[in-house]
């Protein structure tokens, strides 16, 4: 036991020394959380568009000012022809042009009946999508408004939304629990697999083997350092989340800390499977990077959602130990969600890790070649 | 000359080499465009929600079935317990509930306002927001085809008066608004910038770590030919990777090509110098591998996150917008997807090519400078 709290101390050292790697590692987090929470967004705010008005009356005078006024656009351009359109954007800043075609007004008062043409750069369809619905908001507000001084249409549907859990629909809500996701397999993973296959390149593999340590000696040794770290950098995240960005935080902590702990050790397990299958760095580099990495950011449904996927792909991300650790954060965070709700995924979650420390174990070879 | 040759021969062994590491080299970045171009859409497929239908009219079940016909909507429960309905979207089973309290039916045709009541799980956002307005579709249908009915019956002059602006939508470039067509010349850029970053970067702090740093620096090998033959061979790696992934885009994935192939492999060229010479910079900044790897992945999440790869750049905040004036990876992502998508050629994406090689002579300038042929 005494040897094995020897060689825990040396682990911490090696890693603690290293400033460089450290700052790295605490800072990340704060940076990640600090873009994330005000630059990555779906919402649309200041769209550049074009106005091509063939009519120039009072009707799109009015309409032209409306779409200005309001926030998600800024009117970069007016245009005098059709032709210039393709030129526009294929310089790629305008996202959209609105074309009223002559004789607006006329053509509303006299056949109460005008078209716009909404001509939108559908290269990002998400944005084309989002900046069209916005322009038909506008439209139609403003047709409300020209029909109310006539006091018609008080029948009609009268849906009430109400939006559950995120009523502003704030990106960031969202974002958090998949961040925690990424920088714990960032740290626990990652660092993990490297550092062990490090000893493995460097050498010194051989010492510690025909040390008196058992292999799970040396195992545990290398992950906890990480697991600390980890745990620390959850901390940050979550006050930061809580407040400076004012994430509604439900649950209970303890729950939280408990999840959080097992998706650690899910990591740190994927980490040691990867560098007992790795012999050199650059290896389990790759590996964790491509195999870890992006499934977590794009499969998780950290920002894409699962269930807009093909079939097939919904599938394989039942594999993806982050997919259930977002379930059930966001459950705990935004739903307040209690241990109940959120067994299954739990349990899902420990099978995965357990499996991965048992192929681990199995794969930790105790001899060179 | 000859020295680059045989630097190049020794590189290419010791890639080659590594049986672990052609698999990742190849069949890995083409299992990443499979499978990350379908994982990233927004598009909505079916939502399951809950009915709570208290009117059980002929107008209630007509509501129904349109929302199911839609095919964005799947009738998951049917209750009259509203308690029942929330605990369900509370574990996550469904992520709407359409209310629809009793005397809906008579309101509308009494001519009266016919609530009813859309609840959405808004955990996610930009899902929320689809369902709403796919459901405002649907309503604003149902409406206008009800009003119509109504007036037939009860003819009111006023009604027939209402201004309407027709909105008639086009959708340039992409006219399905089909997301894979965008995201694959984003992620094309993504893989490949991997390859130039961790490849070539850690190449050097490999050697530092493993100790044959010293025998390569007592050789007469000059510090340009050294990083040439640290750099050429994941060039060339990397150049044929985006062969192979424009390949399979352009016959796997049906991508339009308007642009032209050499404006994209010119730039690409330019790029993959940019980002061979950021991963050599933190090479020569660090001891360790794993430092290196550590830093590089750092920078690489922050780059493709602010890259306006999976959210749009304009959506950023000014001073985020920026930010991405320095990132390399925006840049290219922007250039690949004007000259395939939209056919931009030379004369918009210039001044980005500019950037790009600026930045490019830059680094590597840095870093062959920060590069000594001593230890310390």
């Amino acid at each position: 036991m005494n040897s094995f709290a020897g060689f825990v101390i040396k682990e911490f050292k090696q890693i603690y020394r290293d400033k460089r790697t450290l700052t790295v590692l605490f800072g990340m987090p704060i940076i990640m959380l600090v873009l994330f929470g005000f630059a990555i967004r779906n919402e649309v705010t200041n769209a550049q568009i074009g106005i091509l008005d063939l009519s120039k009356d009072e009707v799109t005078r009015t309409l032209i000012q409306k779409l200005e006024a309001s926030s998600s656009f800024q009117i970069q351009a007016y245009l005098e022809s059709y032709e210039e359109v393709e030129g526009l954007f294929r310089q790629g800043n305008i996202k959209e042009v609105v074309v009223f075609e002559s004789d607006f007004k006329e053509k509303l008062i006299r056949d109460n009946k005008a078209d716009i043409q909404i001509i939108t750069d559908a290269t990002d369809p998400n944005l084309a999508n989002l900046v069209q619905s916005y322009t038909s908001n506008i439209i139609r507000d403003y047709v409300k408004e020209l029909n109310e001084t006539g006091e018609v249409q008080k029948a009609g549907l009268n849906p009430q939304v109400r939006m559950m859990y995120n009523p502003e629909l704030r990106s960031v809500n969202l974002f958090v629990p998949g961040l925690i996701a990424v920088i714990l397999m960032l740290i626990s993973a990652l660092m993990t697999s490297i550092s062990i296959t490090r000893e493995k390149e460097l050498g010194n593999m051989e010492i510690l083997l025909v040390s008196p340590l058992k292999p799970y000696h040396i195992i545990i040794g290398k992950v906890l350092p990480y697991l600390v770290l980890s745990v620390v950098n959850v901390v940050t995240i979550l006050v930061l989340a809580r407040f400076v960005f004012q994430v509604p935080f439900q649950g209970s902590y303890f729950l939280f800390f408990t999840e959080a702990i097992l998706f650690i050790l899910t990591a740190l397990a994927l980490g040691v499977f990867i560098s007992s299958a790795a012999n050199n760095q650059q290896t389990a580099m790759m590996v964790s990077l491509a195999g870890l990495l992006l499934p977590t950011v794009l499969l998780s449904g950290f920002i894409f959602p699962v269930d807009s996927m093909p079939v097939p792909l919904q599938i394989v991300s039942h594999a993806i130990p982050a997919k259930w650790f977002l379930i059930i954060v966001r459950s705990i965070m935004l739903k307040g969600s209690e241990f109940i709700l959120i067994w299954k995924e739990t349990a899902i979650l420990a099978g995965i890790t357990f499996f991965f420390i048992a192929l681990s174990l199995k794969n930790f070879k105790v001899r060179l070649q | 000359m000859r020295t680059i040759k045989f630097l190049l021969r020794k590189e290419f062994l010791q890639i080659f080499r590594n049986r672990a590491m052609l698999p990742i080299l190849f069949v890995m970045p083409i299992i990443q465009l499979l499978v990350l171009s379908f994982a990233a859409t927004y598009e909505l497929k079916e939502v399951d929600f809950a009915l709570i239908d208290m009117d059980q009219s002929h107008l209630s079940r007509e509501l129904t079935a349109k929302f199911q016909a839609s095919g964005y909507f799947k009738l998951e429960l049917e209750t009259f317990d509203p308690s029942e309905a929330q605990e369900s979207m509370n574990a996550g089973n469904v992520k709407m509930i359409l209310r629809i309290p009793p005397d809906f039916e008579n309101n509308l045709s009494s001519g009266k306002q016919a609530d009813l009541q859309l609840i959405i799980d808004a955990v996610d956002g930009s899902t929320a927001g689809l369902i709403q307005s796919y459901s405002s579709s649907i309503l604003n249908d149902l409406n206008a085809s009800k009003l119509a009915e109504l007036n037939i019956e009860t003819p009111s002059p006023q009604i027939q008066q209402a201004k309407t602006i027709n909105v008639i939508p086009q959708n340039w470039y992409n006219p399905d608004l089909d997301y894979i067509t965008y995201m694959v010349p984003g992620i094309l850029v993504v893989l490949v910038s991997m390859i130039g970053v961790f490849l070539s970067g850690m190449n050097i702090v490999r050697e530092y770590e493993i100790g044959t740093i010293e025998q390569l620096n007592v050789t007469p090998i000059q510090k340009y030919q050294f990083m040439i033959g640290k750099l050429l061979p994941f060039w060339v790696i990397g150049m044929f990777d985006l062969l192979i992934g424009l390949a399979l885009a352009r016959f796997g994935f049906q991508i339009p090509f308007l642009g032209s192939l050499t404006t994209i492999l010119v730039v690409a060229g330019i790029y993959l110098i940019v980002l061979q010479s950021l991963g050599l910079l933190i090479s020569t900044l660090t001891h360790t591998q794993q430092q290196a790897m550590f830093i590089a992945w750092f920078i690489m999440v922050i780059f493709i996150l602010m890259g306006g790869l999976f959210t749009p750049i304009e959506s950023m905040p000014q001073w985020a917008q920026n930010l991405t004036l320095a990132n390399p990876i925006a840049y290219f992502i922007k250039i690949m997807r004007m000259v395939l998508l939209k056919g931009a050629g030379w004369k918009e994406i210039q001044f980005m090519v500019y950037a790009l090689a600026a930045m490019g002579s830059g680094l590597l300038l840095i870093s062959i400078n920060r590069y000594k042929k001593t230890t310390s």
